[in-house]
């Protein structure tokens, strides 16, 4: 896809959001676990976003996971976990139509999103999945080197994200956070 | 006149001239120079009128507390009303227009109002304007509005963008002056993150001006080196030209930035609002100084001390080549050392002290200068500029004038008040300290945050510390205070000032000044607020401060009294004859100086004003014809208009068709809640007021939601996925609504049950096909039986439809044979694009929300928000059949069975048909006979949904009636805006298809 924006500090651009699969369940119960275990997944840290055999598992609350996965492995893992979390009292639904995805990259990529989130940009390190607010909208992002995030947000929504990102995104030079 | 001195000006480059213009005359200043630096450099006094009796009045100030000099700046896209001149750097053909006077600055009609002045006291408005009544409305407040008022409003749409920024630190120093300085030092080498601001471009602040020598360096190369070992830690962030305005509880504090470098319509940000979140602030914010009170201290050319001070060494400005000091402490005596040195004439020093003796005053009385103490100014001379000042000695009335004496300024000092704004924000308390005549932050009475513990603090000036080394002592020991060091982090920095004699507390200047006088002493500048107002209020019985504030407006304009606040309140002590600490202060209020309207708007304008929720099939929408409705953050199709169709025949052409053929609905915006696990058919069972567990896999249930209270809140078709499983639909704008109450009810009080919901709204695209055609188009689509046998009405399957997986609901909001094609969201423009191809030859066309508003009030079916609006139980609407009475509990049973729920008054729902087939006005109230008890006409019904409907070619409407079930066929009135009635007949409100036929078509 092509760049939304870009200037010598920052890009943004679409991503393709990939597969997603939303699993609810007691992330602490042993049964759980391994039943996930199975699958290749190993339930993150709180608030955190971990490797696993399909892609990435991010821990979005006390009680629910969501998996990240190609596109086309989605239907079968979801099936999978199915299967392994039968008879478990588990809801595992595949999500990979519901969410738009962006990276906004460089080094301006913190300050973009100092303008929009309230979060401590400056301490965002890699492997923190951070659920919170970009402007008017709920969203979550994170970092795998600590330069380039990776953005979420709600399918419906996704033409705003993109204009308040670039906007944000302009002009990043000069801004230092605290 | 005021002049640029040949030489000096420490902040201003002279080899950079930059041209700007005020009021149309070119003028030039040199960068670094303030708008109000420049302007007196060209002897540009006169800035503007005030605010009531349109006096000249000049620059008093150099810093934020300036009340009279506002421009207009900019043209166009970039004006910015009230813009303050002493503290806006100058930029390069920059734009100043004058405030508040016609037609000109030099001649001022509006200056008759200071002829009528002694009728224009406290209270003017209150006592004059208040008979009669309307007259205000109509006369008085127009014609006041016309002539009061400061900047004019921009006329264009701002052309520059503006930004939030969130930042985070353990200590953010507000102030970059020495205090602030040494407070981030110690900060910063103790390892704590921290944020110091600073409102100008420069870093030190007055301390350079006032001469001060730190650690045996002049202040300047202290600065230098402190702010430089400052850059070299990392943990430390320095921000010059942002200020703090506004502290708010959890450390939330406010800045706004003014970045100098912006060029006006880039796309950089011309302001920034910061939004911090710090766990200790230490507010260094200095101290201003107050005026005193003698006649004709508004005229231009009158200015304060230290601010005379600055323009000298700063900006290499005389405010006029011989200057009268007036004062009431030593500190003024600085102005006068700084002007001689600058060549500058000083005739007198006028003490209204008995004594002057210190160390500082003595410097002045060995260069000679004629000090005379026990002295006060009577009167100064001059219009729209100082020509010279009139003394008499200070413990009289001021008729017996002693000397004149021609001057062209007056710097005037009446002590220095610690700038506690931000530390008031969030409840700090203050103290008066009498010997200092100031009010001080009280250490013991800080402000908390949610531990109990402070986290705002005060240090250096603004705490009450005006000797230099004691300031470099105090901000270390707040630092370590903040951040609960045990030991300091570092030693202070050493400085001796001068020693000072102490400060006399004079309000009023002679001591017995008579009314003439003191109904020349400005206390606010900028409201246009004297002496003798305040005195006035005080005889009439205002003894609060904050009363009095109201009643004669001191302090309430845009400057918030920084000049006045404290003087006020001295002179309403006097008299009060009550103590300055019994009478108090007003409120310290956030911002701390106005905040650009962008900078508050951020990024919310625009296209981002506020997020439009967008369905898979929204463009094709926008490229055919959409005429839009909102309907909670979506834009939905209200309709789609055909080449010279209005809106009405589009709607009544998409109702046709789809009766009559074929009919599509993008339904993606209806709320999908997936609700899973043992517990699930009796959490519903509470949800909702029918029975839903025992509805059987594979089908669909209409249900009511009602509040606890027993109000209907939301309705929709709850399908059954399996044994674990339902699928529950919502109103559009009910899905993020009923998810949280499902999540509510789970996660507090049934935290037991297992129950697990997810929101998946937005992961499919959901479209109706709707009319007799419906079943022929999904045919064509091929690849699932959708025959009466395989898929009843109310039940749902799942399938491949002409290659797209789906999930078709055989449901209908419109009485027509219908179905619900539910597909994952990618593939809703798709299978959207497919149905239109099909569709073609079988009639179809889209329809819009108004057209399914029409359809389902021809069938009688309710919609929420129009036949519910949180007043009204399902039992309302005829929908008793909706609730179960099985059921020993759902949400609202126990609501519904109190006295006024089933009181058989309660207006219910009936059909409503005009006589004469016309539609009754929206909303319209049914009246009954006789009067309620208010005297109205009583009211027996109102109309809660009513169109034309094309199907059967008349009004149709629906309402609710008092006993309307019970009056079928009974004609009543009801009334219209214009006083009239309109003669209508109570049916039933199923208008079409009474018996169902066309579902199964």
């Amino acid at each position: 896809m092509p760049d939304l924006l870009e200037t010598p500090e920052t890009t943004v651009k679409d991503l393709p959001p990939g597969g997603m699969i939303l699993v609810r369940g007691s992330l602490a119960d042993a049964g759980f676990s391994e039943a996930l275990t199975s699958c290749g997944i190993t339930v993150p840290d709180t608030r955190q976003i971990a490797p696993c055999v399909a892609g990435q598992v991010g821990w979005m609350s006390p009680d629910e996971l969501l998996v990240f996965c190609d596109a086309s492995a989605s239907a079968d893992l979801t099936a999978r976990l199915d299967t392994a979390l039968a008879g478990q009292h588990t809801l595992v639904q595949r999500v990979d139509d519901m969410r738009a995805r962006f990276r906004i990259a460089g080094p301006g990529a913190r300050v973009a999103l100092a303008k929009l989130c309230p979060v401590d940009m400056a301490r965002i390190a890699p492997g923190e999945l951070r659920r919170t607010r970009l402007a008017q909208i709920p969203a979550a992002f994170w970092t795998e080197n600590g330069t380039d995030f990776d953005l979420l947000c709600f399918r419906s929504v996704a033409t705003y994200a993109r204009d308040v990102l670039t906007q944000a995104a302009r002009h990043t030079q000069g801004i230092v956070l605290p | 006149m005021s002049t640029r001195l040949a030489s000096g000006g420490r902040l201003i480059d002279r080899t950079r001239t930059s041209p700007f213009t005020f009021n149309g005359h070119a003028m030039t200043g040199f960068a670094g120079d303030t708008l109000a630096s420049a302007l007196l450099a060209n002897d540009q006094m006169l800035v503007g009128r005030s605010f009531k009796y349109h006096r000249p009045r000049g620059i008093v100030a150099s810093g934020p507390e300036e009340p009279n000099a506002l421009v207009g700046l900019g043209k166009g896209r970039f004006f910015e009303p009230n813009q303050r001149t002493t503290t806006t750097p100058l930029q390069d053909e920059a734009t100043l227009t004058s405030q508040n006077h016609w037609p000109s600055l030099e001649a001022d009609i509006g200056a008759l109002n200071q002829i009528l002045a002694p009728g224009l006291t406290a209270g003017f408005y209150y006592k004059t304007f208040i008979h009669p009544r309307p007259f205000w409305k109509h006369v008085f407040e127009p014609f006041i509005r016309q002539s009061a008022g400061l900047g004019k409003a921009p006329t264009e749409k701002d052309g520059d963008v503006y930004e939030h920024l969130y930042a985070h630190c353990d200590l953010l120093i507000v102030g970059g002056g020495v205090a602030g300085l040494q407070a981030a030092l110690a900060a910063g080498i103790s390892g704590a993150r921290v944020l110091l601001i600073e409102q100008t471009g420069h870093w030190g602040g007055r301390v350079p001006v006032d001469g001060a020598q730190i650690d045996g360096q002049t202040a300047d190369d202290w600065i230098t080196a402190t702010v430089a070992e400052l850059e070299s830690l990392s943990n430390v962030t320095l921000k010059r030209h942002t200020q703090g305005s506004g502290v708010y509880d959890h450390g939330y504090v406010l800045a706004t930035e003014l970045p100098p470098d912006h060029v006006a319509g880039s796309d950089s940000a011309r302001a920034r609002l910061w939004k911090i979140r710090a766990k200790q602030v230490l507010v260094a914010t200095g101290a201003i100084e107050r005026p005193l009170s003698f006649a004709g201290n508004d005229i231009p050319g009158v200015m304060l001390a230290g601010a005379v001070r600055d323009y000298v060494v700063n900006w290499a400005i005389s405010p006029g080549a011989r200057t009268v000091i007036v004062t009431n402490n030593d500190d003024a005596y600085r102005t006068a050392l700084t002007l001689l040195d600058a060549g500058q004439e000083v005739p007198v020093i006028v003490d209204a002290r008995e004594e002057a003796q210190s160390e500082l005053i003595d410097q002045l009385r060995v260069r000679g200068v004629r000090i005379l103490t026990g002295t006060a100014i009577a009167k100064v001379k001059g219009g729209k500029r100082v020509t010279g000042v009139a003394l008499c000695a200070m413990n009289t009335g001021g008729s017996a004038v002693t000397e004149i004496i021609d001057c062209e300024a007056v710097a005037m000092s009446g002590g220095w008040s610690p700038a506690v704004h931000l530390f008031s924000h969030c409840g700090g308390k203050l103290y008066w300290d009498d010997a200092r005549a100031m009010f001080r932050p009280d250490p013991a009475r800080l402000p908390t945050g949610h531990d109990g513990q402070p986290f705002v603090r005060t240090a250096g000036a603004a705490n009450g510390h005006f000797d230099t080394g004691a300031i470099l002592h105090d901000a270390v020991a707040a630092t370590q205070a903040a951040l609960k060091l045990e030991t300091a982090p570092i030693a202070p920095s050493q400085a001796q000032d001068p020693a000072e004699g102490p400060i006399a507390p004079i309000w009023v200047m002679p001591a017995q000044a008579r009314y003439e006088l003191r109904s020349k002493m400005w206390l606010d500048f900028q409201n246009d607020v004297k002496v003798s107002d305040v005195q006035l209020a005080a005889r009439e019985g205002y003894e609060s401060v904050e009363h009095t504030k109201r009643y004669t407006t001191l302090g309430m304009a845009t400057d918030q009294g920084k000049l006045s606040n404290i003087n006020g309140l001295a002179v309403l002590s006097q008299a009060l004859d009550k103590p300055i600490p019994e009478v108090g202060t007003t409120t310290f209020r956030p911002p701390y100086t106005p905040v650009p309207m962008g900078a508050i708007t951020g990024e919310a304008r625009d296209a981002a004003f506020q997020p439009l929720r967008r369905t898979p099939i929204h463009a094709w929408h926008g490229t055919h014809g959409a005429h839009w409705e909102p309907v909670g953050h979506w834009r939905r199709p209200y309709c789609y208009l055909r080449d010279g169709e209005s809106i009405d025949e589009a709607v009544h052409r998409e109702v046709k068709n789809t009766r009559q053929a074929l009919g599509f609905l993008d339904a993606s915006t209806l709320g999908k809640i997936i609700v899973k696990g043992p517990d699930a058919g009796r959490f519903l069972d509470m949800l909702y007021t029918n029975m839903m567990s025992n509805l059987k896999p594979g089908k669909c249930r209409y249900g009511l939601m009602c509040t606890e209270n027993g109000f209907l809140t939301d309705d929709g078709v709850v399908a059954r996925i399996d044994d674990d499983t339902f699928l529950c639909h919502t109103t559009t704008g009910g899905a993020d609504r009923i998810h949280a109450h499902m999540e509510d009810w789970l996660q507090c009080e049934w935290w037991d049950w297992k129950v697990y919901t997810a929101n998946v709204t937005e992961q499919y695209a959901q479209i109706a096909v709707v009319g007799p055609n419906a079943r022929k188009l999904l045919e064509k689509l091929g690849g699932m039986d959708v025959s009466n046998a395989a898929l009843p009405f109310m039940g749902w399957i799942d399938g491949t439809l002409g290659g797209f997986a789906v999930r078709i609901y055989r449901i209908s909001f419109s009485g027509e044979l219908s179905f619900e094609v539910r597909v994952a969201a990618n593939q809703g423009r798709a299978l959207w694009d497919r149905m239109m191809e099909l569709g073609l030859h079988l009639g179809g066309m889209p329809y819009g929300t108004e057209a399914l508003h029409i359809m389902r009030a021809e069938k009688g079916f309710i919609m929420i928000g129009d036949e519910t609006d949180g007043t009204v139980i399902p039992q309302d609407l005829g929908l008793g059949w909706a609730i179960s009475k099985k059921k020993a509990d759902y949400m609202g049973k126990r609501a519904q069975q109190r006295a006024h729920m089933v009181d058989p008054n309660r207006w219910q729902l009936v059909g409503l048909e005009t006589l004469d087939g016309t539609v009754l006005p929206d909303g319209a109230y049914a009246v009954g006979a006789g009067d309620n008890v208010h005297g109205q006409r009583k009211m027996i019904g109102r109309v809660t949904s009513t169109y034309m409907s094309p199907t059967l070619g008349r009004g149709i409407a629906m309402g609710l009636v008092e006993h309307g079930p019970d009056r079928m066929g009974e004609v009543i009135q009801f009334a219209t805006t214009s006083g009239t009635t309109i003669d209508t007949r109570i049916v039933s409100p199923v208008f079409y298809d009474p018996e169902g036929e066309k579902l199964n078509a």
